[in-house]
Order: C-alpha cells, then sequence, then structure tokens
C-alpha cells in the first residue's frame, strides 16, 4: 500500500470498492485499501449532514438492530443517526445484562433475531468476540461496536478520518496513545488501523496498565509521558475507568494525573500543531485537564460529528454499496 | 478363556522387554509372554507385526462428570470413551457434584464403574471438606473406599498450611496430593494465557507464574514433608523447571502434562475460529516457548506422565461468549493419537518412553495395579497402531461431550484394540481387527 492512496480526494484503488468480509468485526480484519475506502466513502457521507434535508434512501428497505449489551450513549446514538439518514429501518434493543442472566444466552437471542430478518446487526458488548459468535451464526452482517476489550473498529475508523481531515495523511504522524491502555478496545482498534496505514505510533501509561508483549504490534511502548508526546502530531487520550484503582493498576486518581494526566504544559511539548482526541466519554481532571479538553487543540468534538459520517460509511458499504443502490 | 494375541511387537518398559512376541492371557490374567506361544485352545487374535501390545495405558486425569453432571458425561460413557482412547483405567477428579470427599461419593462412583463394565476407574478424593480449602476430608475413610489419591482439582489446595497437613496426612496411606497449581490471585478473572494473542484479542491474561508460584510452594512443602506431590495438567515452563530444581533435590514431585499443552499454543485463540471456546480451558493454552518445554521435558525425563484433563462440556455451555464458557475439553479420544503424531513420530520420544508416560508411570505414582505385562498381572492390554490414519470426528466419539478443538485432524497412530482384564472391550475397525473377535 502506498502512502499516496491515504491521501485524502485521492481514490482508492478501483478493484477495492467494497468490503471483502460480510461483517465489520475488527480493524484487523481490513486491508489498507479498505480502510481507506470506508474513509473516502465517509467523507462523502459528511456532506449529507450539512444538507438542509439529511437524508439519503441509499438503506431504504433495509433493517438494521443495533442491539446493546452494555450501557452506551453516543456509540448508540452515533449509529442511530447515521442509520436514519440512510433511512433504514432501525430498532434499538438495550439488553440489561441482569435480563441475560435470567436466562437467554446470547446465541438464542442473536437467533431470535435472526428470525426476523433484519441486514445488520450492530452489537455492543462485555464480552471481547461477542461478535465473533455473532457472525458464526447470524446470516446478517455484523457491526461490533465494541466488544469488551478488543476492538471498537468504527471508533478507530472515526479517529483516522478526524486525523487525515486535519493533517492530510497518517503516514509519518506521531500519535502517541495515553491511557488506561489494558482494558481499551479503542486502544487495540486504533493500534491495528494506526500500524497499517504507517502511522508511528507510541503508547503510554502506568506499566500496571500496558498490555503485555504489545511491541509485538509494532508500537513503542513508554511509561514517561513527556517522551510520548514529545514531537508528536497527535494526543489521543483514553479513559481511565475509577475502578481501576481497585485492582491496584495505580494508587489513585489524583496521583494519576500527576504523572500522566494531558495539562498544557505537555501537550506544548508536542507539534506546536498537535491535535488532541479522546473518544469521550471524558474524565476531566483525570486523564485530561479541563484546559486541554476545551482548549484550541483539541478536536474531541469534531471526532463525535465525524463519527456519525464514518458509520454512515460502514453501513453502506457492508449494505453492498454502489451495487446494492443499483439493484434496489 | 484364554486369548492369544500373536505376531504383534510386544514392548513393556518394566520388564525391559521389546519384540516381536505374543502374548497368552488366561481368563484375567496375563499367562505368558514369549516367541511362538502354541495356540493350546486359545483364540487367536492375529496382529500385523507392526502392532504394538503393551500395558495397558492408564489416564490419571479425568472428569467423569458423575455424580451430578450427567448432560456433560456419566462414567458409562467416559469409560466407553476411555476404552475406545485406548485406555484400560483413569483416575477421576473429585469435582462432581457432590463432590467426592466422603466414602458414599467414592462407592457410589466404584458401583456405577463396575455396572458399566469398561475401564477400569480409580477414583481420587478431595483434599478438603467440599474442596473449599478449610478442613481435610475423612482421608481414611476414602481410601478404605477406593480412592487412590487426593486433589482438590479445579482450584489449587487453598493454603501452604492446608497442603502441608494434606501431605503429611496422607503420606499415611502412601497416597499422592496432586495440586491444581494455580495462584488465585495472579488467575483472577483471566480466561487465557497473558502474552501478545490475549493482548490482542482483548482477553483477560492468566501469567504462567500464577502455575509456577504454586508449584514451587508445593515442591517446598513435599520437602518438608517428605511426602508425595504431584501438578496436575502442568503448562508453564517456569513450573517444568521448578520439578526439575525440586526432583535434582531428591524431592519426591511428579509432573504430568496434557495432550493439548504439548501439541497447541495460544496462537489456536485466533484461529482457525477466532475465540473458539473448544481452546479455552485451564491452565490455558501457553505461547510456543511453553509449548516447546512441555516437549522437552516430556523427552529428557522431566516429566513423568501424559494426563488427558479430559474435561467434558455439553455444548450448550461452550456456545457462548468466550469469558462465559466453561474451562476445559475432550481428552480421552485423541491421546493417543496426538501422542504418536506430535512425539513419537515427531521424533522428540521413543515408543518405549511413550509406554511409560502413558502407563508405567501413572501406575507408580498412584500405586495402582498395571503398567506391565508381567505373568499373573492383570489382563489390562492396550495393542497400538503406530501407522493407523487417523481422523479425528468428533461426532463419532464415545465421550457424551463433543468439546475437542481436534475435530478433522489427521493424525498417524491410533488404538488397535483395548483389552480390560482379560476382555476386549475395543477392537477398532479401521485397524483391521474386527470386533467379532471381542
Amino acid at each position: 500500500m502506498t502512502p499516496a492512496s491515504t491521501t485524502p480526494g485521492v481514490a482508492a484503488p478501483p478493484e477495492t470498492t467494497t468490503l471483502r468480509g460480510k461483517d465489520l468485526l475488527g480493524i484487523a480484519d481490513l486491508s489498507p485499501a479498505e480502510i481507506s475506502l470506508v474513509l473516502d466513502t465517509a467523507e462523502a457521507m459528511k456532506e449529507i449532514a450539512s444538507r438542509p434535508i439529511k437524508k439519503v434512501p441509499a438503506l431504504r428497505g433495509k433493517t438494521v438492530v443495533n442491539l446493546f449489551f452494555e450501557p452506551s450513549t453516543r456509540t448508540r446514538t452515533s449509529f442511530e443517526i447515521a442509520e436514519k439518514r440512510l433511512s433504514a429501518d432501525t430498532l434499538n434493543l438495550a439488553i440489561a445484562s441482569s435480563s441475560v442472566a435470567k436466562g437467554e444466552t446470547l446465541a438464542d437471542t442473536a437467533l431470535t433475531l435472526e428470525a426476523m430478518r433484519p441486514d445488520m446487526i450492530v452489537l455492543r458488548h462485555s464480552s471481547s468476540g461477542a461478535g465473533h459468535l455473532l457472525s458464526r451464526i447470524c446470516r446478517s452482517a455484523i457491526i461490533n461496536a465494541g466488544d469488551g476489550m478488543h476492538e471498537h473498529p468504527t471508533q478507530a475508523l472515526l479517529d483516522a478520518f478526524t486525523i487525515r481531515e486535519r493533517k492530510g495523511r497518517i503516514a509519518g504522524l506521531k500519535v502517541a496513545i495515553v491511557g488506561d491502555l489494558l482494558h481499551s478496545r479503542v486502544l487495540r482498534s486504533n493500534l491495528h488501523l494506526l500500524t497499517k496505514l504507517g502511522a508511528e505510533a507510541w503508547i503510554c501509561g502506568p506499566p500496571t496498565l500496558i498490555p503485555p508483549d504489545v511491541a509485538r504490534f509494532g508500537v513503542r511502548a513508554t511509561s514517561r509521558v513527556e517522551e510520548a508526546v514529545d514531537g508528536a502530531d497527535v494526543i489521543m487520550l483514553l479513559r481511565i475507568q475509577l475502578e481501576r484503582m481497585q485492582g491496584a493498576y495505580f494508587p489513585s486518581l489524583r496521583e494519576y494525573f500527576n504523572v500522566f494526566g494531558m495539562t498544557r504544559a505537555r501537550v506544548r511539548l508536542a507539534k506546536p500543531d498537535a491535535i488532541v482526541m479522546h473518544p469521550g466519554p471524558m474524565n476531566r481532571g483525570v486523564e485530561i485537564a479541563s484546559e486541554v479538553a476545551d482548549g484550541p487543540d483539541s478536536v474531541i468534538l469534531e471526532q463525535v460529528a465525524n463519527g456519525v459520517a464514518v458509520r454512515m460509511a460502514v453501513l453502506y458499504l457492508l449494505a453492498g454499496g454502489a451495487e446494492h443502490e443499483e439493484a434496489a | 478363556m484364554k486369548r492369544l494375541l500373536k505376531g504383534g511387537r510386544v514392548v513393556d518398559p518394566a520388564a525391559g522387554i521389546d519384540g516381536q512376541l505374543d502374548v497368552l492371557i488366561d481368563d484375567d490374567r496375563i499367562a505368558a509372554v514369549g516367541r511362538g506361544l502354541p495356540v493350546d485352545g486359545a483364540v487367536v487374535v492375529e496382529l500385523r507385526p507392526d502392532f504394538v501390545v503393551c500395558p495397558g495405558l492408564i489416564d490419571m486425569h479425568v472428569h467423569l462428570r458423575e455424580p451430578g453432571q450427567e448432560h456433560k458425561e456419566t462414567i458409562a460413557t467416559g469409560t466407553a470413551a476411555a476404552v475406545a482412547g485406548g485406555f484400560t483405567a483413569v483416575a477421576c477428579m473429585p469435582n462432581t457434584d457432590p463432590i467426592n470427599d466422603n466414602a458414599n461419593v467414592t462407592a457410589y462412583i466404584v458401583s456405577k464403574a463396575r455396572e458399566a463394565g469398561q475401564a477400569r476407574v480409580y477414583p481420587i478424593g478431595a483434599v478438603s471438606r467440599g474442596s473449599r480449602g478449610e478442613l481435610l476430608a475423612d482421608i481414611a475413610e476414602l481410601r478404605q473406599a477406593g480412592c487412590v489419591a487426593l486433589s482438590d482439582d479445579g482450584r489449587p489446595v487453598a493454603t501452604a498450611l492446608l497442603m502441608r497437613r494434606a501431605l503429611e496426612y496422607a503420606a499415611m496411606f502412601g497416597m499422592p496430593v496432586i495440586d491444581h497449581c494455580e495462584d488465585p490471585s495472579l488467575k483472577g478473572d483471566g480466561v487465557a494465557h497473558e502474552g501478545f494473542q490475549a493482548s490482542t484479542l482483548g482477553l483477560r491474561g492468566i501469567p504462567g507464574a500464577a502455575e509456577a508460584i504454586m508449584v514451587e510452594r508445593d515442591v517446598q512443602l513435599a520437602e518438608l514433608t517428605g511426602a508425595a506431590f504431584h501438578v496436575a495438567h502442568m503448562s508453564a515452563r517456569s513450573s517444568l523447571r521448578a520439578v526439575a530444581k525440586g526432583k535434582d533435590a531428591g524431592i519426591r514431585v511428579t509432573c504430568e502434562v496434557a495432550p493439548h499443552h504439548f501439541t497447541l499454543t495460544d496462537e489456536a485463540l485466533a484461529a482457525p475460529v477466532p475465540y473458539d471456546t473448544n481452546v479455552k480451558m485451564n491452565p490455558p493454552l501457553r505461547e510456543s516457548v511453553d509449548r516447546d518445554a512441555m516437549v522437552a521435558g516430556l523427552a529428557d525425563g522431566t516429566v513423568d506422565a501424559i494426563a488427558t484433563d479430559h474435561a467434558p462440556h455439553h455444548y450448550d455451555e461452550k456456545q457462548v461468549e468466550f469469558d462465559n464458557a466453561p474451562f476445559g475439553i475432550t481428552g480421552l479420544e485423541t491421546a493417543v493419537s496426538l501422542t504418536f503424531d506430535r512425539l513419537v513420530h515427531g521424533g522428540v520420544i521413543t515408543l518405549r518412553r511413550m509406554i511409560e508416560l502413558l502407563s508405567v508411570n501413572p501406575a507408580r505414582i498412584l500405586s495402582v495395579p498395571g503398567g506391565t505385562l508381567a505373568v499373573g498381572a492383570p489382563a489390562d492390554v492396550t495393542i497400538l497402531a503406530p501407522d493407523l490414519r487417523v481422523r479425528v470426528a468428533a461426532a463419532a466419539m464415545r465421550s457424551r461431550s463433543k468439546n475437542t478443538p481436534f475435530d478433522g485432524w489427521e493424525l498417524r497412530g491410533g488404538v488397535a484394540a483395548t483389552i480390560v482384564g482379560g476382555r476386549m472391550l475395543f477392537a477398532n475397525e479401521a485397524a483391521g481387527l474386527a470386533a467379532a473377535t471381542a
């Protein structure tokens, strides 16, 4: 893959006009050309949001089920808006884990939905690999909206879209990811994506929160935040979950902020035009200082806006893209 | 009734025999081993010259699930699986429901095994009441009812003090204590080996040190007490080092390795089927350096036994999220083929060593009959077909559960026949042995 294909406005190679897989379970399964195809398609989708009538008929007659086993506001809302802008029929199922504990297995829930012949299932689940289980037993296309600590592919795609929009490229950029790396599905998707597209990825956090053998991803790991952000083009922060202190991963939130928190002084070590990203929801004063979150380098709300366009692109491409539209 | 096993290669490591010999069985005992034995009215079983006649194989670590979990396995189906896998005897772990921590449960298992009339069953009793790690189980009673060893398998013996007492007390009956070595705090809620694969797949990890730390503890306690400690299903290279060190110091420590731990690595988590719950077991599949260490330990004698940790689970229980699936896979019907294919044909161990690992040593560790073809010994005999082409077919297995990651594998080497107490309970038609000879 040449770096040129990740430049905005340059179309992906002509042979890559669809995604190979039936599902989107992770960035691990995508080729660089497929990633570029999603990003290019998202550019066209983004334009729709600026129209007075924000709706196109691309997914008319398609049924999409948003099956969420974990509480989620932004991801579920983002998918739902994306689906509605593409004219899909959508159904939201938020299943509290307590009702699952009462009896029905994930497989049975999925097969029950399958019997009603949806076209796609957007799945959020607390167990890594839950999407793979569904993929094996369902005919519908499965879109992983976050599975345990494994992947959150549409988040990485919207991050890449945002970086590409701001920086014009991804290859060769230094991207520093700071936070709870061990438990983060956003991290794993981003590592696959950034290394596939040729970025220089650095990850930073306390050693207790760095996944074992992560260097084999082809990334640099450090616990010195100054080293991670030094000369960075992009600083990406990951949420610190408040309950991690119980696992003795670090002593206190105050100490975490002192050692790793992204302050304005630390941002100054990055390139002057560096951008600051966060997948949300943020813990202000823990992984990120409010002055940075609300500051001029922050692109956090752009990420949210781009999320809708990227999810529209994924839905559109998995539905068959232009081929489906012609058939309809 | 007399039966003459004619024309095969007899390998009996205990007697130092390896040659083209005949074996005469009279009723339930070995009557003679020699060249060209006279037929003398015996039923003759003609064997190909490459077939191996050896002491019956003993699987010293299985879960038969009865009483209490008969939807996974029963003593009848589990022992039928055993003979189909070449095992004339199995030792079953006490984590049934109720736990085998008293003579009533042991007696129930013994009577069910007799009723089934397949492989011999040697129950292993619980170390502690309810395997809760607090009070010792009634060990003398368990012994009297037929238990051959003690274990709280499924969980470790909870404290160093309890392990010490168990070792001391069990030594009075010559029973080894078999420990599922795992530091619970390091294991945490881990589901896979802590390493690159778990990191990539987002699975919570269990480091090799979780196992090795408790192996180290128990080796120390075996030294302190002078009693026999056996490591169940060893998987980590650091555990192997601890065992080797203990053995060098003359401490009474032995260990077993399961076929999946000398065959597979944690790469099986990612491919061919990502998050396949049939590669979820405890201890987990580890990385290649650990797997290679297990292979080296099998070759150099540090490892004493191959045991399957046969852990049947109903498919409903495995058709769930990886996190929620129970640990364990079946093993009785694939162990011989994997041992042949990976170790013997792989040039790692000799046939003689294979029989030591699967028969002689388990008999010695558990102090049970078998492991020999000596005249007068029980006629527990396994006939192996070293070059048989085997295609593993989970659906055709005799075990009630089919949770094996080896379905569809093509392996070289298998079982031709299994004889328990003089009765030919399994004859493999694929190896040219007619079931009619039974």
